[in-house]
């Protein structure tokens, strides 16, 4: 039974390890020609950074959507004509939005989601200070003893 | 005022819970609808010239779209009673496909743009059938549903845009 478990553990560790180092496992497999590597390499990177806008949580590389495909093949036609990363990605965005970037652009609009969990930390920063302050000022009272009392304390505490 | 401001990010993620996040704000609201010359699933060709100069629907469908089947009976509804006209774009269809499509279920498009490889689609921000765009007599997109636009979509949302679009043109 400890055994089974331990394999198990081991087997998605190992899972896990495999999914987080080789993210181009589940890659499409196409077959686009380019003139260069460097060519391919962009190919691979934006399909890559660029999110499937029908499925969610997949990039354009790792997803059979049809979109995908079609966006795939738009990315080809673009390198090969010449287009910078910058204009394919103005492309993108100007018929998918941000919604097709992991990485969205900084505007209006994305200007919470960049900095929305730095204002978060700053107001908890503030809370646990109001917590703390108020909890050093607690009113320290002085009370005088009488001669009885003071002798029970002293009594109490050993002396 | 922790309490309040618990219940403050409490709400706020609570309806975090039930928005949509699968359906995407179309970027061409309020634009012109991009240039396009492409057959119909008939083989005529058209451009944007060819456009219906009122307002109309533009609806992406396929044949292999449950999704349209379900949404069908409306634009029938809507073609047959004159009520708006309807332009369809095949979109990642067959073109034999299609044809049998519309035998078999009816027809209630003033044609059907062919964009067999989805090349059309991407200019429009298409990301998969079924959706409908709400363009106004100058072709520009004023509003997008995705997914299925049945009697309840048109009454709740169209009607209402048409009204507003109308208003404004007088």
């Amino acid at each position: 039974m400890r055994r089974m478990s331990f394999n198990n553990l081991f087997l998605t560790s190992m899972s896990v390890f495999l999914l987080i180092t080789q993210p181009n496992i589940y890659a499409q497999v196409d077959t686009f020609e380019f003139d260069n590597d460097e060519q391919q390499g962009r190919f691979r990177q934006l399909s890559n950074e660029l999110r499937c806008p029908m499925c969610q949580n997949t990039n354009l590389s790792g997803s059979t959507g049809g979109v995908a495909e079609d966006l795939r093949r738009e990315i080809h036609r673009m390198i090969l004509e010449g287009m910078s990363n910058e204009e394919i990605e103005q492309f993108m965005f100007e018929r998918y939005g941000d919604f097709i970037f992991y990485r969205p652009r900084l505007r209006a609009e994305t200007i919470l989601l960049w900095f929305g969990p730095l204002l978060f930390l700053i107001i908890g920063g503030f809370i646990a200070y109001g917590i703390f302050r108020r909890a050093n000022s607690v009113d320290r009272v002085t009370v005088d003893l009488d001669e009885e009392q003071e002798a029970k304390l002293n009594e109490l505490v050993g002396k | 005022m922790p309490a309040l401001f618990f219940i403050a990010l409490g709400g706020l993620l609570w309806r975090g819970l039930y928005l949509d996040t699968r359906t995407l704000p179309s970027m061409l609201i309020d634009k012109q609808m991009p240039k396009f010359s492409l057959e119909t699933i008939g083989g005529d060709i058209v451009t944007n010239e060819d456009l219906p100069e009122q307002i109309f629907l533009l609806n992406v469908w396929g044949s292999y779209c449950l999704p349209c089947l379900v949404e069908h009976p409306t634009f029938m509804r809507l073609s047959e009673e004159g009520e708006i006209p309807v332009v369809g774009i095949n979109y990642k269809d067959r073109n034999d496909l299609a044809k049998g499509w519309l035998e078999t279920n009816g027809n209630p498009f003033a044609y059907s743009i062919e964009d067999e490889n989805g090349r059309f689609g991407i200019d429009l921000g298409v990301y998969g059938a079924p959706e409908t765009y709400l363009v106004d007599s100058e072709g520009v997109i004023r509003y997008r549903h995705v997914s299925v636009l049945d009697e309840t979509v048109w009454l709740e949302e169209f009607l209402p845009a048409i009204e507003e679009l109308r208003l404004e043109s007088n």
